[in-house]
C-alpha cells in the first residue's frame, strides 16, 4: 500500500504572551480572607499557582489567554469581587477581516497541530460577506468509501500545476503527444511572498523551510533565494520582469513565476523556449476585467494564472500599470490594508473566482491552465470554499505570519520595533509552527471533502454543487414568500 | 422572607428496580414553584452596589417589590442585594426605585459588567438571561429583556409576525390547543399526540449528567411530551419515564439492545447531527467514565468514535430495510429519522416516508452538540429556516405533507422560534440548547475539555455532577416549559388561531425585515 500522505504536528508552546479573550478581574482590597476561595476550584486549575507567578509577569497573565470563561470563579465568590472582562487587547488584535477570532483559532492551530474542537452550537452571525455567504453540502449517505470514520484517510488532497494537454493523440496505439510537465502538490496550498514588512531574521528563510517539510511549494524572490545553483524543487522564484530570460536560464527550479504586463506571453514563451521542463506562472491582479485578460492569457499559451487579491480577499480597481510593476502586489500596498477607491463595489475572491472559472469554462479552456487565489485566504475553510468557486489551488501569506505569532499590529510599517520580535525567531521553531498550522488545515480540509463525500480535492474545483450560497438560500426560500430583498439589506448582519 | 425558596432535597433511589418499588419518585408535578438559580452570585443585566454608610434602615427592603433587597426575619443586617433580579432604570420611574428611596445615598445602580461579556450572536445575554428567569419563575420573561429574537441577523431573527390590530372576540386562551399528532400516516400504530408542540433533544448518558438527563425525562412525562437517550444507552433510571423516551439508534449502535427498543414508543434513526453533519460523534476519552463504559460496552477512559455514516445504509432501499427491522423488534413503535439539511433534503425527507418513517427530523446546521470541530458547526449544510420550507413545499407536492410529521431543529431558542419554524412549515420542533440554559448553560462552548462542563451540566466527572439534583433540573424544566407554552399561546392567541395545527405553513402571518414584502 503506498504511504498516506500526512503532516507530522508536535506542540510548540507560545514564545510570547498570547492575548487572551475573556480576564477575570478581581478588587483585591475587599477580599473578606475567608479561605473559601473559589479560584481553588477552578476545574481547569488556571489559579493553582498564582501566588508564584504573580511575581513572574508572564505566568501571571498566562491565564487570561487560557480562561475558558464559564464564571465558576466570578459567581461563586464570597464577595462578588471578581468580574469578567473581554480583553481590549483582544480587540484591537487583527483588522476587519483577520478577526480576533481567527487570529487566535490560528495561534491555537501552530501551538497544537490540532483542529479547534468546541462544545454547543455555532454562536457566530447567521451569514456574512464573501466566503462567509456560502455554506458547503454534506451527503446523508454518499461517502468517498465505506471504511466510516478511517474513510477520510483514502482522501486525496494532492493538486496538479501546469498546463494541461487539451486531448490525447496516439498513432497506433502510440502517445502521438508529449505530456507537459506538471508539478503535483501534495495539499492545495503554496506559501506566497512573504509581504516586504515582514521579511526580517529568518523569517523567510523559515517559510521556505516549512514549505520544503510538508512538501509543497514557497515563491521567493531572487535576492531571497541564497544560492541559485542549488535552487530547492521546493522554491518558486518570482522572476523581475527585467532580466526574467537572461536570468532565468540559470533558475534550476521547477516552476517559476512572472508578474503580468503587457509582453508577459512573448515572455513566457522566451522562458518556455530557453527550459521547456519549467513551468511558468503569470500573476495578475484581479480586477473587474480580469477574466477577460484570464482568457487571453489562457489562449496565449499560459500555464498557470495565479489571481492576486487584496489582503480581506476583494479584486483591485482597474488595471493600473503602476500596481502590475510592482513586485509583490500582495504587500506592495503602502498602506496596510489596502481599499482601494470605490471599495464597496469591489468584488471578493468567491465571485470572482466563480466569473473567472465560468469564462474559461465555457471557453473550453478551463481544463488546461491551472489557477491559483491568493488574498483573503484567512483560515481553512476559505482553502475549500475558494476551491469550489474555481481556483485549482491556493497561496497563503498572512497566516502563515500569525502562526509566527504576529498579531498584525502593524508597528513594523510605522518603523516600530516589532512587539514579538520576530527577526529573532529561532528558525527551527517557525518551522514547527507553521508545520502545525498546515498540519490542521490539512485536517480541517479532509473533515470537509469527507462530509461532502468528494474523495479527491481535484473533483472539487469549480463544483458549486456541492455547495450552497447565501444569495440562492434567500431567493429560494423567503424570496417567494416575501418578494424582493431590500437593496440595503448586504448580506451582513 | 426566606433567602432563597428552595426546593426540598429528596433521597433518589439510584436503580431501576427502586423505582419500581418507590413509584411516588417518579411523579412529575406540572405545578410551577419558585426554582432559585444555584449560584452564589446570579447575573443579571444590572448590578446594584451597597455602599458601607448603609444604616440597614430598611427602606429598600419595603420599597423593592422585586426581591432585590433581603433581611432574613431576626436579623438587623440586610444581605448583599440579589441583584440578578433588578428590572433597572426603568424602575426609576416608579416608587419601588430603592436608590432614590435610600434615606442614606448608599445604593447605585449600573450595568453589570459581567452581562454583556456573556453570550453569542446566537444567544445573546438577553436571551440567556430570559431563559433563567422563565426557569426560576415559570413566567414569561421581563419586558427589559429581548427575549424573542438573538443577534445573528439573518433567518429567525430577521422574521416577524403580522399580528392583526385584534383577535377574534370569540377566541379565549384556555381553548388554545398545543398538542401535536406524531403519527399521520394512518396505519395500526398508536395515535401519538403530545401536549407541546416540542420535545427535548436527544443527549446521551457520557455526554450529559445524568441528573439533567432525568430532569428532561421527568418534565417529558409532566408535559406528556418526550425526550431522547441520545446515543449513549438506555440507563436504567430511565425506566420509570419510559412512555416518553424516544431511543436512538445511532451510527455506533451505543447501548442499543432488543429490550431498549421494545420499551420505546418511539425510535429515532440518527442520520446525522446538524452541528457536525458528515462527520460522526466523538466522546472524549475523559468523559467515559466507568459507568459510561459499562453503558456502551467499551473500555474506560477510551475515545469513542461513531462513524458515518451507518455502515449498513447506503441507499434508500437499505433505509428501508432499517426502519423494517426496527418495526419488527416494537410493532407499536412510531419511526422517526434524524437527517441533518443538506442541499437535497426535500428528497432525503420523501425517502424518509417512503421506507416507512412517521417523523422526519430536519437538524439544522447550527444546531448544538457536546463537541465538533468548529469548522462543521460554522459551514457544513444549511441553517434550519431554509430547510423547513423547502421540505414543506416539496412534501406537499408530492401529495404527502398531511401523512408524515415534519420536526424541525438546530437553533430553535425558544417559543418564538418555535412559532416561527411551524409557521414556515413544519409541525412542530425540538429544542436542546434552551433546557440546558435553563439548567445554567452560558454557552462558554468548553463542554469538550477535560472534566467536561465547569457548571455541571454537560459533564460525568463525578465531582461536577453534584452541583445539581434531580429535582432541581425537574424543576427548572417545568417552569421554563410552562412559560414556553404561556408565550406560545399568547403568540397564537394575538394571531387569532385556536391550534398550533393551524399555525402551520401560516407563511402570510410573517414579514421578513430584510424583504419588501408585498401585501
Amino acid at each position: 500500500m503506498p504511504a498516506k500522505y500526512s503532516i507530522h504536528t508536535k506542540p510548540a508552546a507560545p514564545r510570547m504572551r498570547p492575548v487572551g479573550k475573556l480576564g477575570i478581574v478581581d478588587w483585591r482590597e475587599d477580599c473578606s480572607s475567608c479561605h473559601n476561595c473559589v479560584k481553588r476550584n477552578c476545574i481547569y486549575g488556571l489559579y493553582r499557582d498564582e501566588a508564584d507567578t504573580l511575581r513572574d509577569e508572564i505566568g501571571y497573565l498566562d491565564y487570561i489567554y487560557q480562561c475558558k470563561g464559564c464564571l465558576s470563579c466570578v459567581q461563586n465568590c464570597t464577595k462578588n469581587l471578581l468580574t469578567r472582562v473581554v480583553n481590549p487587547e483582544y480587540l484591537r488584535l487583527g483588522d476587519g477581516y483577520y478577526s480576533p477570532d481567527i487570529i487566535l483559532s490560528t495561534w491555537f492551530q501552530s501551538e497544537t497541530g490540532r483542529i479547534p474542537v468546541s462544545g454547543s452550537g455555532y454562536g457566530g452571525p447567521f451569514s456574512g460577506p464573501g466566503f462567509d455567504s456560502m455554506w458547503t453540502d454534506m451527503s446523508e449517505i454518499v461517502r468517498p468509501t465505506r471504511d466510516g470514520i478511517h474513510g477520510r484517510e483514502y482522501i486525496n488532497s494532492s493538486v496538479d500545476i501546469g498546463r494541461k494537454l487539451p486531448r490525447l493523440a496516439f498513432t497506433d496505439g502510440q502517445l502521438a503527444v508529449e505530456p507537459l510537465p506538471l508539478i503535483e502538490t501534495p495539499l492545495p496550498i503554496i506559501f506566497d511572498v512573504i509581504p516586504e514588512q515582514w521579511c526580517r531574521g529568518p523569517v523567510v528563510e523559515l517559510v521556505a523551510s516549512a514549505a520544503a517539510a510538508i512538501g509543497t511549494l514557497a515563491v521567493l524572490r531572487p535576492r531571497e533565494i541564497v544560492s541559485k545553483g542549488s535552487v530547492s524543487s521546493h522554491v518558486v522564484p518570482l522572476l523581475e520582469t527585467a532580466d526574467a530570460v537572461t536570468d532565468s536560464q540559470n533558475w534550476a527550479a521547477p516552476l517559476v513565476m512572472v508578474e503580468d504586463h503587457p509582453e508577459v506571453l512573448s515572455l513566457h514563451a522566451a522562458l518556455k523556449q530557453k527550459q521547456p521542463k519549467q513551468i511558468v506562472a503569470i500573476r495578475v491582479q484581479a480586477t473587474p476585467t480580469v477574466a477577460r485578460r484570464v482568457v487571453e492569457l489562457a489562449l496565449g499559451g499560459a500555464d498557470v494564472i495565479h489571481l492576486l487579491f487584496d489582503r480581506h480577499g476583494r479584486e483591485f480597481p482597474s488595471s493600473d500599470p503602476r500596481r502590475k510593476a510592482s513586485p509583490s502586489p500582495n504587500g506592495s500596498s503602502p498602506h496596510p490594508n489596502p481599499v482601494p477607491e470605490g471599495e464597496g463595489n469591489m468584488r471578493h475572491v468567491r465571485d470572482v473566482l466563480r466569473d473567472v472559472h465560468r469564462t474559461l469554462v465555457k471557453q473550453g479552456l478551463r481544463d488546461e491552465v491551472t489557477l491559483v487565489a491568493s488574498g483573503g485566504i484567512a483560515e481553512p475553510e476559505h482553502v475549500t470554499k475558494a476551491i469550489i468557486c474555481g481556483a485549482d489551488l491556493v497561496a497563503i501569506d498572512i497566516p502563515l505570519l500569525l502562526a509566527l505569532e504576529c498579531r498584525l499590529c502593524n508597528e513594523c510599517e510605522r518603523g516600530q520595533p516589532c512587539p514579538i520580535t520576530l527577526e529573532e525567531i529561532d528558525p527551527e521553531y517557525g518551522v514547527r509552527r507553521i508545520v502545525n498550522l498546515i498540519g490542521a488545515w490539512h485536517q480541517q480540509l479532509i473533515e470537509m471533502l469527507g462530509a461532502m463525500g468528494i474523495r479527491e480535492v481535484r473533483r472539487l474545483r469549480g463544483e458549486t454543487g456541492r455547495c450552497m450560497f447565501f444569495e440562492d438560500l434567500e431567493r429560494d426560500t423567503f424570496g417567494s414568500l416575501f418578494g424582493r430583498r431590500k437593496p440595503s439589506s448586504a448580506p451582513t448582519p | 422572607m426566606s433567602i432563597r425558596p428552595s426546593i426540598a432535597p429528596r433521597i433518589e433511589p439510584e436503580a431501576g428496580d427502586e423505582f419500581v418499588a418507590h413509584p411516588a419518585f417518579a411523579e412529575v408535578s406540572r405545578e410551577v414553584r419558585p426554582a432559585a438559580p444555584r449560584y452564589r452570585n446570579e447575573i443579571g443585566k444590572f448590578s446594584i452596589r451597597r455602599a458601607s454608610n448603609c444604616a440597614a434602615c430598611g427602606r429598600c427592603v419595603e420599597v423593592c417589590r422585586r426581591n432585590v433587597h433581603i433581611r432574613p426575619d431576626g436579623y438587623h443586617a440586610i444581605l448583599r442585594p440579589f441583584d440578578y433580579r433588578c428590572v433597572g432604570f426603568e424602575c426609576a420611574e416608579t416608587e419601588d426605585y430603592c436608590v432614590d428611596a435610600c434615606p442614606q445615598k448608599a445604593l447605585s445602580l449600573t450595568e453589570n459588567p459581567v452581562f454583556k461579556t456573556m453570550g453569542d450572536y446566537r444567544w445573546t445575554p438577553d436571551l440567556l438571561v430570559s431563559n433563567w428567569q422563565m426557569a426560576e419563575t415559570g413566567r414569561p420573561p421581563e419586558k427589559y429583556l429581548e427575549s424573542e429574537i438573538g443577534a445573528s441577523g439573518g433567518g429567525f431573527d430577521r422574521l416577524r409576525f403580522r399580528f392583526p390590530a385584534s383577535p377574534p372576540a370569540a377566541l379565549r386562551r384556555e381553548d388554545i390547543s398545543t398538542e401535536l399528532l406524531l403519527n399521520r400516516r394512518g396505519d395500526s400504530r398508536p395515535k401519538i399526540v403530545i401536549g407541546v408542540p416540542w420535545y427535548g433533544g436527544g443527549m446521551s448518558f457520557g455526554s450529559t449528567n445524568i441528573r439533567a438527563l432525568l430532569g428532561k425525562a421527568r418534565v417529558a412525562k409532566a408535559f406528556n411530551t418526550f425526550t431522547c437517550t441520545g446515543e449513549g444507552g438506555y440507563p436504567e433510571r430511565f425506566t420509570p419515564y419510559k412512555d416518553h423516551v424516544i431511543v436512538q439508534v445511532a451510527t455506533g449502535l451505543f447501548g442499543v439492545r432488543e429490550e431498549t427498543i421494545q420499551r420505546a414508543r418511539i425510535v429515532e434513526f440518527k442520520y446525522a447531527q446538524g452541528a457536525k453533519p458528515g462527520l460522526g460523534g466523538h466522546l472524549l476519552g475523559d468523559k467515559n467514565t466507568p459507568s459510561v463504559a459499562a453503558m456502551r460496552e467499551t473500555t474506560v477512559g477510551v475515545s469513542l468514535f461513531s462513524p458515518f455514516p451507518f455502515h449498513s445504509v447506503y441507499s434508500v432501499e437499505d433505509h428501508k430495510k432499517h426502519l423494517d427491522w426496527m418495526a419488527h423488534i416494537n410493532p407499536r413503535a412510531l419511526l422517526s429519522a434524524k437527517v441533518s439539511t443538506p442541499n437535497d433534503v426535500d428528497m432525503v425527507a420523501v425517502g424518509v416516508y417512503y421506507a416507512g418513517g412517521h417523523i422526519v427530523h430536519l437538524d439544522g446546521s447550527y444546531g448544538g452538540t457536546g463537541a465538533a470541530p468548529n469548522i462543521a458547526k460554522k459551514n457544513i449544510a444549511m441553517p434550519i429556516e431554509y430547510a423547513i420550507g423547502r421540505v414543506h413545499q416539496f412534501l406537499q407536492a408530492e401529495g404527502i405533507r398531511d401523512k408524515v410529521t415534519v420536526i424541525a431543529s438546530g437553533g430553535i431558542r425558544g417559543p418564538w422560534d418555535i412559532a416561527k419554524a411551524i409557521a414556515l412549515g413544519a409541525d412542530g420542533c425540538v429544542v436542546g440548547t434552551g433546557e440546558l440554559v435553563a439548567l445554567g448553560c452560558i454557552r462558554c462552548a468548553a463542554c469538550e475539555s477535560g472534566r467536561g462542563c465547569a457548571r455541571g451540566i454537560a459533564t460525568t466527572d463525578d465531582e461536577l455532577l453534584e452541583m445539581v439534583t434531580v429535582d432541581w433540573c425537574t424543576q427548572r424544566l417545568v417552569n421554563m416549559y410552562s412559560a414556553w407554552r404561556e408565550m406560545l399561546v399568547d403568540i397564537l392567541y394575538r394571531l387569532g388561531l385556536d391550534s398550533v395545527a393551524a399555525l402551520r405553513n401560516r407563511t402570510d402571518l410573517l414579514t421578513h425585515l430584510d424583504y419588501e414584502n408585498p401585501s
